[in-house]
């Protein structure tokens, strides 16, 4: 689409080529594909090779544990254009990138970086991110799962719900409680007392493999222990707030592939012998969807240069997660509405991506939570603690 | 170049690339008629140029050739196009910096040089640029280097000192068999280009890239030709259903046009 505000005019030449090679192959490889995979609640399995051959799974990491020291921006660069295509793609991403590999390299050991985080950026192993239990989402410090000290590692029980990549998972990044607050383990899912249910009957994100963890008396050796999580809750927090960073320049790629196809139809449709795009009303709806597309693309850039530079904080990321979420929502809803009846036609694309933006706008904090992350700094006053 | 092996360690490609308006663009002309506009409109390479690119870098996997450079003529923003040549296997590039629309015979000229310069034996061109459509700069820089050339490829197979071309002609294919050094341009069928993956974008940010002025290499850029006006394609009209080859020929009379 459009580079409305020549924004492009901020980025690297690495980059944009990243951008341009990715959006390439979105078009070509995974838009064709989508409609009948969300039909068929189905997680195209080649991309996992795919977005490995690509070099996106764990861009911002170092060399020498399989990423490309890649720039944040360049990272949310990816995101946005997997987004467009679609959100069950980039959470893979997400999930393997920034709520796996991302705690391994930042709370793990030398020796547990040099076991799996090659591997995980080849995709020979995946993983998947067990905080959110089935009475525990808002409030993860309430969960019920627990880590007991035994002799050589620690026994693990409870259940974690709607997790992401969960029944493609070779090892899951577990937060449970012990004696001293709230750690992390490496599970991998071959241990004994380790199972996976698939969640179905979704109608958000159905190309997008979710499932339920279930521990029952799972022992998890010493050596799975991420030794560096001993910060408690602020572990899994700091892995969602790279996450988040991420989520907020997909749910704009989405809100794009929508603002793209309403701009295309809207030229084409004829109605009362003249484009629709003629009509004030359409072109009100039109303009603000470029607004909101342009203004949430500033602030995902700002927030890249900052993070970059370490200086982003958790309310900044808030803020751009919350903000980019509801105005996606808003525009696939807008879009829908400018396409009529075809607008809820899988072969138009909008419908899918509406439907899965509800979910990106709940996960990894929901609106309401960001708004109370907000104005706890606003106020200093916690709504919710 | 007589020797098989020294023609198989040696052979060094040169491959021009064109950052063009990128093909999803949908053009407006300029409202004094002199040219499309392209301030602040998406640029791309030139999709028969990627094609030309991936050629050589299959052609160097499959260790015929050694070196690939790959040359861009234009403004600053050409870097870029030459990075993502880079990133899809090209070794080295060479920037021709102007900020003048060079014509076909002007760039043939500027890669003569180069070719000269650079002691390649295969050039390897899109068979057209996107934007101008002249389909005139592989032809042009065979002639004035003297060397074989095989336009719109859609296979190249080289062996020792030899290249075979097969091209889509209106009777079926044709395959002609050129002595290197040689000038092939691309079709489309030749290949399906790679997608760049992140490591080899950040690699290619280290392999070198030399920019010169197009006036170190003395030639005569001036352009040769003048455009009068540049204006859109006429809107057309959607057209009708007809019911019956009856119907047709009655319209056709109607309007006047049998």
């Amino acid at each position: 689409m459009e580079d409305f505000l020549l924004l492009d005019n901020q980025l690297a030449d690495d980059e944009i080529i990243l951008r341009d090679n990715l959006r390439r192959w979105v078009d070509a490889e995974v838009i064709p594909k989508m409609p009948n995979a969300f039909e068929q609640a189905i997680f195209p399995k080649e991309f996992i090779q795919q977005t490995a051959d690509l070099g996106l799974l764990g861009m911002t990491l170092p060399q020498q544990y399989g990423g490309s020291e890649a720039s944040y921006i360049t990272y949310g660069l990816a995101c946005q254009e997997l987004e467009r295509g679609d959100s069950g793609l980039r959470s893979f991403v997400s999930v393997q990138s920034s709520l796996c590999m991302y705690p391994i390299f930042r709370y793990g050991s030398e020796q547990q970086k040099q076991r799996f985080l090659k591997k995980m950026a080849q995709a020979k192993l995946i993983g998947c991110f067990g905080l959110t239990e089935p009475d525990a989402g808002s409030d993860p410090a309430s969960m019920k799962t627990t880590a007991k000290k035994v002799a050589g590692g620690w026994l693990l029980n409870g259940t974690k719900m709607w997790i992401t990549n969960a029944p493609i998972a070779d090892l899951a990044i577990v937060w449970a409680k012990t004696s001293e607050g709230i750690r992390g383990f490496i599970v991998e899912t071959e241990f004994k007392g380790f199972s996976c249910n698939e969640i179905s009957h979704k109608l958000s994100l159905r190309a997008s493999a979710t499932g339920e963890l279930v521990l029952q008396d799972v022992f998890v050796p010493d050596e799975n222990y991420l030794p560096g999580s001993d910060r408690g809750l602020g572990a899994p927090l700091s892995c969602l707030n790279q996450a988040r960073y991420g989520i907020a320049w997909g749910a704009i790629g989405a809100a794009m592939a929508c603002y793209e196809k309403a701009v295309e139809y809207s030229l084409e449709r004829k109605q009362f012998d003249k484009p629709i795009a003629s009509f004030q009303l359409i072109q009100k709806d039109l303009a603000e969807m470029l607004t909101e597309i342009v203004k949430a693309q500033c602030f995902n850039l700002q927030l890249g240069k900052l993070k970059q530079e370490n200086k982003a904080s958790a309310v900044m990321v808030s803020m751009a997660k919350m903000n980019a979420c509801r105005e996606a929502l808003n525009i696939a809803r807008q879009a829908r509405n400018i396409l009529g009846a075809n607008g809820i036609s899988l072969e138009y694309h909008i419908i899918r991506h509406m439907n899965n933006l509800e979910t990106v706008f709940t996960y990894e904090g929901t609106d309401n939570v960001h708004h109370l992350i907000v104005g706890r700094h606003i106020t200093g006053i916690s709504a919710f603690e | 170049m007589r020797d098989y092996l020294g023609a198989l360690l040696t052979m060094k490609i040169l491959v021009a690339v064109k950052r063009v308006v990128d093909y999803n663009v949908k053009v407006r002309v300029k409202s004094d008629h002199s040219n499309v506009d392209i301030a602040n409109v998406k640029m791309s390479m030139n999709p028969f140029d990627e094609i030309a690119v991936e050629e050589a870098v299959r052609l160097k996997e499959k260790g015929i050739a050694e070196d690939i450079t790959v040359v861009s003529i234009g403004p600053a923003k050409c870097q870029e196009t030459l990075r993502t040549a880079l990133a899809l296997g090209a070794d080295q590039a060479i920037h021709v910096e102007t900020d003048a629309n060079l014509e076909p015979l002007a760039v043939a000229k500027c890669l003569k040089a180069l070719v000269e310069r650079e002691q390649v034996q295969l050039v390897i061109l899109g068979k057209q640029a996107i934007d101008g459509d002249n389909n005139q700069t592989g032809q042009m820089l065979a002639a004035l280097l003297d060397w074989p050339q095989a336009t719109f490829a859609s296979a190249v197979e080289c062996q020792a000192d030899k290249v075979a071309v097969t091209r889509e002609i209106d009777g079926g294919l044709e395959t002609l068999s050129l002595t290197l050094p040689a000038v092939i341009t691309t079709d489309l069928r030749l290949n399906e280009p790679r997608y760049a993956s992140l490591p080899n974008i950040m690699k290619a940010k280290k392999k070198p890239l030399n920019t010169i002025p197009v006036t170190e290499l003395n030639i005569d850029v001036s352009p040769r030709l003048t455009t009068v006006k540049v204006e859109a394609p006429a809107e057309r009209d959607a057209g009708i259903k007809l019911e019956s080859v009856e119907q047709l020929v009655e319209k056709l009379k109607v309007e006047g046009l049998i």
